[in-house]
C-alpha cells in the first residue's frame, strides 16, 4: 500500500495494515530469549537485560529456562567443543520459529582461543546464526543493537513466495545433526551445510 | 621454614630407602626443589604432612612437565696414541636422553605459615611407564588437579580415588599440553594469519587438504 495514502488514511483515524506486518510486529516485539550464558558475555547480557539496559523495552525481557518456551537463542560465550553438541541440541530443542544471535569474538570465531584446540571457532559451522556481534566482550548497547537489527529483519520477512523464511518452508530444516565427541576433534568437526568459509583473496 | 637439605636428611632418616634429591634453581627466585622415587612419594609426601616441624598441610597447586627426549653433547678426553707418542685428544660425544613426563607439587602450610615447598616425581619415560602414586590420600586437593595432569599429561595416577578425564571429553584419546601434540587442523578462516597460523591458512588457501593429527599415546 502506498505510503502517502496509509498516512493520509491514519490521520482521518483509519488504521490500515497487512496480515504479514501485524504478524511480524507482534513476534519481533516478544521475543523471548533463552537463559543460558556460557562465559563472561554472559555477564553483559545480564547487564543488558536488567534495569540499566533495560531490554524489557523492546520485549525481550522474558528470559526462558526451557527451550520449548524460548525462540531466540543469545549464545554468549566461549563455546568449548565439549560445550557444542549441547548447544546444537538445544537448538533442536528450541520451537520455530527460532532466532540466534551469536554475542562475542568467541562465539563467532572462537576470538583469542582460536589457535587452541579445545574451542569450537563459531558457532555458525553448527547452527545458523542470525545475527553475530563483535567484541570481547560486547557492550549491553551492542546486544541491544543486535536485537534491534533482528527485530528489523524479522519485520521484513514475508510470510509467503520464494523469499519465505526457513521456517515456514517444509524442505528445509528445523534440526541440524549434534555432533559427537571424537577421538581427536568433533565430528563432524563442521557442518559443510551452513558453515561456508569466506574465500580469503590474497598474495601466496 | 628449615632448609632443603636438612628436610631431605630427614626424609631420608624417616623413610628408608627413598630416593630424595635437590634440583636446583638457578633463577633469581631460587625455588629449588625435592624430586622423589615415585616408589616412596606416599610416604614421604606423609611424612611431610605429618612432622611436627613441618606440616605441609595444603597443597595448594599440581602441575605436570612433559620434557622430550634431548640429545645432549659431552666432551670426553681419551688418550690415543699417533705416530708412537700419546696424545690427548677431546671428543664429543652425543647420547639422546630419553624424555619423561614429570609432576610438580606445591606445598604450603597453613598452620606453621610457611612453603612453597616443591615437589617433584617423575615418570620412567613419556610412552608405557606414565604411572606415578596419586598424592590424594594425603592432600585431598590433589584429586581435580591430578585428574587435569592426567587428562592433559597422560600421566595415569595409582591409587586416585576417581581418574577421569576432567576438561577434555571421555572419548577424546590426546594428551593436548604434550610437547608432540597436534592440535586438529581448522584453520579454514583466517583473517589475520602470522608465523605457524599463516602456513596453516596458506594450505588452507591453496587448497591443500589438512593432514590427519597423528595418534599419540
Amino acid at each position: 500500500m502506498d505510503a502517502g495514502l496509509r498516512s493520509e488514511l491514519q490521520r482521518h483515524g483509519i488504521f490500515v495494515t497487512t496480515l504479514e506486518e501485524l504478524y511480524n510486529w507482534g513476534r519481533s516485539n516478544s521475543l523471548w530469549p533463552l537463559g543460558f550464558g556460557l562465559a563472561c558475555c554472559a555477564i553483559e547480557m545480564i547487564a543488558a537485560s536488567m534495569a540499566r539496559y533495560d531490554l524489557a523495552r523492546f520485549g525481550a525481557e522474558v528470559f526462558r529456562p526451557s527451550p520449548r518456551q524460548a525462540d531466540l537463542m543469545i549464545v554468549a560465550g566461549t563455546v568449548t567443543k565439549k560445550m557444542a553438541p549441547q548447544v546444537v541440541r538445544l537448538y533442536n530443542q528450541m520451537a520455530e520459529p527460532k532466532y540466534v544471535i551469536a554475542m562475542g569474538a568467541c562465539a563467532i570465531s572462537g576470538g583469542p582461543f582460536k589457535q587452541g584446540y579445545n574451542v569450537l571457532k563459531g558457532i555458525d559451522r553448527y547452527i545458523p546464526v542470525d545475527v553475530h556481534i563483535p567484541g570481547c566482550p560486547p557492550r549491553p548497547e551492542a546486544l541491544i543493537h543486535a536485537l534491534m537489527t533482528l527485530q528489523q529483519r524479522i519485520a521484513e520477512e514475508s510470510l509467503t513466495g520464494p523469499n519465505r523464511p526457513r521456517h515456514l518452508r517444509p524442505d528445509q530444516p528445523g534440526e541440524y545433526p549434534v555432533p559427537e565427541y571424537g577421538p581427536h576433534d568433533l565430528v563432524p568437526p563442521k557442518n559443510p551445510e551452513i558453515w561456508h568459509p569466506p574465500v580469503i583473496q590474497r598474495p601466496v | 621454614m628449615e632448609s632443603l637439605e636438612s628436610i631431605r636428611e630427614r626424609i631420608l632418616q624417616a623413610v628408608p630407602g627413598a630416593q630424595v634429591d635437590i634440583i636446583h634453581n638457578p633463577s633469581p627466585s631460587g625455588q629449588h626443589s625435592l624430586l622423589v622415587d615415585a616408589e616412596h612419594a606416599l610416604a614421604v609426601a606423609r611424612f611431610l604432612r605429618d612432622d611436627p616441624q613441618l606440616r605441609f598441610d595444603y597443597c595448594s597447586n599440581v602441575t605436570g612437565v612433559d620434557w622430550l627426549d634431548t640429545e645432549v653433547e659431552e666432551k670426553v678426553r681419551t688418550r690415543v696414541l699417533a705416530d708412537g707418542r700419546e696424545k690427548e685428544v677431546e671428543e664429543t660425544q652425543k647420547r639422546v636422553r630419553p624424555g619423561y613426563l614429570e609432576v610438580v607439587y606445591h606445598l604450603y602450610s597453613v598452620a606453621l605459615r610457611h612453603g612453597p615447598l616443591v615437589l617433584r616425581m617423575r615418570t620412567g619415560n613419556r610412552a608405557d611407564q606414565v604411572h606415578l602414586p596419586s598424592l590424594t590420600p594425603v592432600w585431598r586437593s590433589c584429586e581435580f588437579q591430578e585428574r587435569e595432569v592426567y587428562d592433559l599429561f597422560g600421566v595415569i595416577f595409582d591409587g586416585h580415588p576417581d581418574l577421569r578425564r576432567i576438561l577434555m571429553w571421555d572419548e577424546f584419546q590426546d594428551h593436548p599440553m604434550r610437547k608432540d601434540y597436534v592440535e586438529p587442523d581448522d584453520y579454514e578462516y583466517e583473517p589475520t594469519p602470522h608465523d605457524a597460523v599463516a602456513e596453516k591458512a596458506r594450505r588452507w588457501i591453496s587448497g591443500g587438504v589438512a593432514p590427519e593429527p597423528p595418534a599419540t599415546g
